[in-house]
C-alpha cells in the first residue's frame, strides 16, 4: 500500500522544476541588479583605491584623462552638465506632463482619451537616439537661427530634447497617480458648488502629490541617465555652463564616447566606471525615494 | 391634497435616459418647503436618479439626458443660463457613503465657503462659522479639541454629521440626502434622523431612503416610486395609514424587495 501512497510520479517532478524555474526568474531582478553593481565597482575598485582623490574629483571641472603627463579626472563640469541639462529638462517636462496628466484623466473622455494614452505610450517608445538625430538636425539650426548664436548644440537643445523625452514617462506616471484619487473626492466637492478648477486644485492635485512628486522624480531619474540623445544635443564639450547656449558634456556621454578608446584596466578606464558608480548611486537614490513617496501615499490612503 | 404654499422643489413632466436606458417617466414632483419629504421605493426605482437630477450632479455621468422642467425655489434649473455651481451652493447634498474629503475638520466644514468666495475666510469669521455650523449638527463638543485632524478618522456618523455641516456655510435652502443613514449603525442612525428632523425648521429636505420606519419617522410628507414613475405622493401619515394605490399598498406591506 504504501509503495503506492508515496510514489513520486512525472507531475511531481514537473512541479519541482517548474517551482523552482519560476522562483528563479522572480528572483532574477535583484540577481542582476547586485551583479551589475558587483561588476560596476569591482571595474571602478582599482582606481578608487590607488588613483582616486575624491577632493578633485568632486569638485575640479578639469577633465583630462588623456594626458599622459598631467592627467586630471574632475567630474565637476561633467556634473554641472548633467545638472544643467536634466534641471531645463525639468523646468519644460514637469509643466507640460502635469498639464497633460490633468488634461487626460480630468477633462477628456471616451476616444479622446484613449487615442492620447496611445500616443503618449508611442512617445514613450521612440528610442533615444531619434531624439538625439532631431536635437542634431532640427533644434540645432533653428536654435542657430532664432537665438543667433554660432552653434546650436548647447544646453537649451539638449534640455528641450530631454525634457521632451522625459514628459511621456512622467505623464503616464502622474495620471496614474491621479486616476488613483477615488471620484467620491470629486463627487463631494463638485455637489457642493466648486468648478472644475476648484476641484482640481483644492481636491484632486493635493490628493495625488504624493504620486506626483514621484512621476517628477522618476523623470528625473530619466533625465540623469540618458546618454545618446545628449551626446548628441549638448555638444560633448568640457564645461562649466554659464547660459543655455555653452556647450555642455554630460556623465553618461562621456562614459559612452570615451570607454571604447581607454585601455582595459588603466586609470582613465577606472575613472569611467566611478562615474559608472556615481551614475547608479543617484538613480538609485532618486528611484528608492520615489518608491518610498508612491508607498507613503499608499499607507496614508490606507489609513482613510 | 391642497395646494398650502409655492413648492420649494418641482418637478413636471421629467424624464430622463441613461443613454437608452430611460429611467424616470413623466415625474411630476412637489416638495414644499422647509419639511422633510421622503423618498420610498423599491431598489433601482430611480430614487437616486430623481434625486441627483434636482443639482443636476447626474450630470457626471455623459450618457445621461433629461426633458421636462425641473423648478427649485421657482427657478428653472434645466434652462442653458444656470451655473451649476451656483445652483449647487444653494441645494446642497449628502451621499449614502459618508465622503469627507481627505482635509482637516476644519478644511472640509469651510470648504464650500472658501470656494464661494474665492479665498479663506479671516480668523474670526471662520472659526465663527466652523463652530456654528458644526453646533448645529451636535458635533461641535465632540470635535472641538481636534479640528486640524483629518476628517476620514472620525467615526462613520460623525463624517456624516461632518458632510451635513460642510453644507451649511453658504447657506442653502434646500438639502437632498440619499440614504443618509444606509451605513450607519442603528444608534448612529437614529442620531442622524433627529438631525435631519431638527434641520426641518431651516432648510427644505428631501430625503431618499431604503427604511420606511424611517419614512414614517422622520418626514412630514412622503413619495412612493416604482419603476422609474412617480406613484403616489401625500402626507407621509395618510399615505401609510391609508395608500391609495395598490403598488403602494404592496410595497409599504413588504410585498418587493
Ligand atoms: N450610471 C448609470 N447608467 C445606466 N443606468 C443607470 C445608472 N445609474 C442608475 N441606472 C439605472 O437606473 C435605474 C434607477 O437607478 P437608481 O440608482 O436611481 O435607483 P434607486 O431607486 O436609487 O435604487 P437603490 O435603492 O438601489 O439606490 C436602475 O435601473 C439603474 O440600473
Ligand atoms: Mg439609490
Amino acid at each position: 500500500m504504501n509503495a503506492e501512497f508515496d510514489r513520486l510520479d512525472r507531475a511531481w517532478y514537473i512541479d519541482r522544476i517548474a517551482k523552482g524555474l519560476i522562483f528563479l526568474c522572480g528572483i532574477s531582478a535583484i540577481i542582476f541588479i547586485l551583479s551589475i553593481f558587483v561588476f560596476i565597482f569591482a571595474q571602478a575598485f582599482g582606481f578608487i583605491t590607488e588613483d582616486l582623490d575624491v577632493g578633485e574629483f568632486l569638485t575640479d571641472p578639469t577633465w583630462r584623462p588623456t594626458s599622459e603627463s598631467n592627467p586630471v579626472y574632475g567630474t565637476l563640469a561633467l556634473i554641472a552638465g548633467t545638472a544643467s541639462v536634466t534641471g531645463l529638462a525639468m523646468l519644460i517636462s514637469v509643466p507640460i506632463s502635469l498639464g497633460a496628466a490633468i488634461y487626460i484623466s480630468e477633462f477628456a473622455t471616451g476616444r479622446t482619451k484613449e487615442v492620447l494614452k496611445v500616443v503618449i505610450e508611442m512617445l514613450a517608445a521612440i528610442p533615444s537616439v531619434v531624439w538625439g538625430f532631431i536635437g542634431l538636425t532640427i533644434m540645432n539650426p533653428l536654435i542657430i537661427q532664432i537665438f543667433d548664436v554660432p552653434m546650436g548644440l548647447n544646453v537649451l537643445n539638449a534640455g528641450i530634447i530631454l525634457g521632451l523625452m522625459a514628459a511621456p514617462i512622467m505623464t503616464t506616471i502622474a495620471e496614474d497617480a491621479l486616476k488613483a484619487v477615488p471620484d467620491s473626492y470629486r463627487e463631494a466637492a463638485e455637489a457642493m458648488g466648486a468648478t472644475r478648477w476648484q476641484i482640481i486644485r483644492r481636491v484632486v492635485l493635493p490628493s495625488a502629490r504624493n504620486g506626483l512628486t514621484a512621476a517628477v522624480l522618476l523623470g528625473v531619474g530619466r533625465g540623469f541617465g540618458e546618454t545618446m540623445a545628449v551626446l548628441m544635443a549638448s555638444g560633448h564639450s568640457v564645461n562649466l555652463p554659464t547660459s543655455p547656449f555653452d556647450s555642455v558634456r554630460a556623465l553618461t556621454a562621456t562614459i559612452a564616447a570615451e570607454l571604447g578608446e581607454t585601455a582595459h584596466g588603466s586609470p582613465h578606464f577606472g575613472a569611467l566606471f566611478t562615474i559608472g558608480v556615481m551614475l547608479l548611486l543617484i538613480t538609485f537614490a532618486i528611484n528608492l525615494t520615489a518608491d518610498l513617496i508612491i508607498r507613503g501615499g499608499w499607507k496614508q490612503r490606507g489609513h482613510n | 391634497m391642497a395646494e398650502p404654499q409655492a413648492s420649494a422643489i418641482r418637478t413636471r413632466g421629467l424624464n430622463l435616459w441613461y443613454g437608452d436606458f430611460q429611467a424616470l417617466f413623466d415625474v411630476d414632483l412637489d416638495v414644499a418647503p422647509k419639511q422633510v419629504t421622503s423618498l420610498i421605493g423599491p431598489s433601482g426605482c430611480g430614487k437616486s436618479t430623481l434625486l441627483r437630477s434636482i443639482n443636476r450632479i447626474n450630470e457626471r455621468i455623459d450618457s445621461v439626458r433629461m426633458e421636462g422642467e425641473i423648478r427649485v425655489l421657482g427657478h428653472d434649473v434645466l434652462a442653458p443660463e444656470i451655473e451649476k455651481a451656483q445652483l449647487r451652493k444653494r441645494v446642497g447634498m449628502v451621499f449614502q457613503r459618508p465622503n469627507p474629503l481627505p482635509l482637516s475638520i476644519r478644511d472640509n466644514v469651510l470648504f464650500g465657503w472658501r470656494i464661494d468666495h474665492g479665498g479663506r475666510p479671516d480668523k474670526d469669521e471662520g472659526e465663527a462659522l466652523l463652530e456654528e455650523s458644526l453646533r448645529r449638527v451636535l458635533l461641535w463638543d465632540r470635535v472641538k479639541d481636534r479640528l486640524g485632524q483629518r476628517a476620514t478618522g472620525l467615526s462613520l456618523e460623525e463624517q456624516q454629521k461632518l458632510c451635513i455641516a460642510r453644507l451649511l456655510p453658504v447657506q442653502p435652502q434646500v438639502l437632498l440626502m440619499d440614504e443618509p443613514c444606509s451605513a450607519l449603525d442603528p444608534a448612529a442612525t437614529s442620531a442622524v434622523e433627529e438631525l435631519i428632523w431638527e434641520l426641518r425648521e431651516q432648510y427644505t429636505i428631501l430625503l431618499v431612503t431604503h427604511n420606511m420606519a424611517q419614512a414614517r419617522r422622520a418626514s412630514d410628507d412622503c413619495v412612493f416610486m416604482l419603476m422609474g414613475k412617480l406613484v403616489e405622493k401625500g402626507p407621509t401619515g395618510e399615505l401609510f395609514l391609508t395608500p391609495q394605490r395598490q403598488e403602494t399598498a404592496d410595497y409599504i406591506e413588504g410585498r418587493y424587495g
